[in-house]
């Protein structure tokens, strides 16, 4: 079980949430942030510091966004499990989901 | 040219001390710096290792990433050392250009209630010491009562309420030591209540925690209808906030449960404020208050109250702050009083941003701010004390210590004859926690007493299979 990140942070990337993460679990890529299903501890930490209320516990995420759940975790395929953000730097790239969106949050709609 | 490097002790090896050191040794500067990081209990990670329930193995995951941090090797830990009896504030500030106190809060908060003090009533701190084997409790506890109250609403008052309510070999795949499993086993617990004194949609407990009781094996959880209100003001927060409503959507699949006879019930109760422990030498009930919602989310009294039959009532209103020797203190608040982490010479947190500077020592965790939050915000109270602490030095406001040396600390501890325990020392206990479980198929069995976590600490356990039983 897990933590997932939705539509609302993509193009936005507030990074409040990395700061709350006890175990340095969420990781960047250009468009969106991401949580690693298996360094996810679900303590909650991040869920109520996200400003556009963009997490959601899995069980939990609105219809429309579904999808994000799989983006979530297979983002991760071919990363593995670095054990760490800070560390691992900012992802060149995202789940093929989100690359694919049109610029999003712009606050310009 | 100075050579030492910048020197800081912090008192407290729970998370809040480990991130403090973690950021600190990562802040941008240009110069050296030392951590020394102290701990009064033989291993350190403090609430994640003593206060997160042993049937939340995610969550103390979290021990891994501060072992992560330790194991880097750039900070050195000294643990069974105790401030304020073997080592002084003055002995500090002679070795370090700055100290920082993280020992955040352990204790039961204290409620004002008639019978608090009555056989049968118990902090629920103690209780989750008692199921979490810290070394310093009895490692007997009376589980004899049938019906039991739970008084509080955040997520220790459900941790324990669990706790009381699970079958006992259901946690015996956790880290609990025998003593614990067989404690549990013995408790004749059929009813578990938890009461809260505000609305449904004012709980302080989080939606995974309020979840996890409606999967506990052969336990019912009873919701009653006449407690689940919502005023405007609650609606309001159910509709601004996701958590709220999520607590709220789980709440309401518990009222329409039909019980399925299960041997163990777990009732929770809103809109009841408790007004008295009952009994005489001992606990025979609690009374309550019905309350009412006000409107805006605040409750008033309705002047009815009920008495309720309970063995045991359990006190689960928050933890507290602990006075340290030495150090200001605010007796209310139950906090060091600080200004953003610096600690001020005041009786009071509210008069902490006049009040003077205590001068190379500071605060971060719930004993800056009380304790509110859960473990990762922590992290953002460290990076404000660790920036006034750069800013001091930068400033020249730091006084040097007068022993700067590397070994100070070491033949300080020493020449007092102060059996401290080093990172080298914890892997070693770990060790022998893994192994015991291993032994039963589980990932850890917790050590329990001092005395033998110690032994194990030092590497003087002759055998690591052999001489545990």
């Amino acid at each position: 079980m897990t933590y997932i990140i939705a539509q609302p942070c993509v193009d936005l990337k507030d990074r409040a949430c990395i700061d709350e993460c006890p175990v340095d679990c969420i990781y960047e890529g250009t468009r969106s942030l991401y949580i690693h299903p298996e360094e996810c501890v679900d303590c909650g930490a991040c869920e109520p510091v996200c400003p556009v209320e963009a997490i959601f516990y899995e069980d939990d995420v609105p219809d429309e966004w579904e999808a994000y759940f799989s983006a979530n975790v297979d983002f991760f395929d071919d990363i593995g499990s670095p054990g760490g953000a800070a560390a691992h730097g900012v992802i060149d790239g995202d789940h093929p989901l989100i690359a694919a969106l049109p610029p999003q949050n712009t606050g310009e709609l | 040219m100075t050579t030492n490097p910048f020197r800081v002790a912090i008192i407290g090896a729970g998370p809040a001390g480990i991130y403090a050191a973690d950021l600190l040794t990562k802040a941008e500067r240009d110069f050296e710096i030392s951590i020394d990081l102290f701990e009064r209990l033989p291993s350190p990670f403090g609430l994640v290792r003593y206060g997160v329930a042993p049937d939340h193995p995610r969550i103390k995951g979290i021990i891994n990433a501060l072992i992560k941090v330790l194991d880097r090797g750039d900070i050195r830990l000294f643990s069974n050392v105790e401030y304020g009896a073997d080592i002084s504030l003055g002995e500090l500030t002679d070795r370090y250009d700055a100290v920082i106190f993280s020992t955040g809060c352990f204790v039961d908060a204290p409620l004002e209630l008639p019978g608090v003090d009555l056989p049968g009533s118990y902090g629920a701190a103690d209780f989750v010491n008692w199921y979490d084997s810290h070394p310093d409790v009895a490692q007997i506890w009376p589980l004899d009562a049938q019906k039991v109250a739970v008084i509080g609403n955040g997520n220790v008052a459900l941790d324990v309420a669990r706790v009381l309510a699970k079958q006992a070999d259901d946690l015996h795949t956790t880290e609990i030591p025998e003593h614990v499993y067989e404690g549990l086993k013995s408790s004749r617990v059929t009813d578990v209540h938890v009461f809260g004194r505000r609305g449904p949609a004012q709980a302080k407990f989080t939606p995974l925690e309020l979840r996890e009781l409606g999967q506990v094996k052969d336990v019912d959880v009873i919701v009653y209808p006449e407690d689940y209100e919502f005023d405007e003001g609650s609606l309001a927060a159910i509709e601004s906030n996701n958590q709220t409503k999520q607590v709220a959507k789980t709440l309401t699949d518990f009222t329409m449960r039909e019980p399925t006879g299960a041997k163990r019930r777990l009732h929770l109760h809103f809109l009841h404020a408790p007004v008295a422990i009952l009994g005489e030498d001992h606990v025979t009930g609690l009374r309550t208050e019905r309350m009412e919602l006000d409107g805006s989310a605040g409750v008033i009294g309705t002047g009815t109250f009920t008495d309720w039959d309970f063995g045991a009532v359990y006190r689960a209103v928050g933890y507290a702050g602990t006075a340290l020797p030495q150090l200001p203190f605010d007796s209310g608040k139950r906090v060091i009083p600080n200004h953003e982490g610096r600690v001020v010479d005041a009786a009071d947190q509210a008069s902490a941003a006049e009040a003077d500077v205590v001068q190379g020592v500071y605060a971060t965790g719930w004993i800056k701010r009380g304790p509110v939050g859960l473990i990762g915000h922590t992290k953002g109270d460290a990076l404000e004390t660790i920036g006034h602490i750069l800013d001091d030095r930068a400033a020249g406001v730091l006084t040097e210590p007068v022993h700067p040396e590397d070994s100070a600390i070491v033949e300080l501890l020493e020449s007092k004859g102060v059996d401290y325990v080093d990172w080298e020392g914890y892997h070693r206990l770990e060790v022998a926690e893994k192994s015991l479980g291993e032994a039963e198929g589980r990932e850890r069995v917790k050590i329990a007493t001092r005395e033998a976590m110690l032994a194990e600490a030092r590497g003087q356990v002759r055998s690591a299979t052999g001489s545990h039983s």
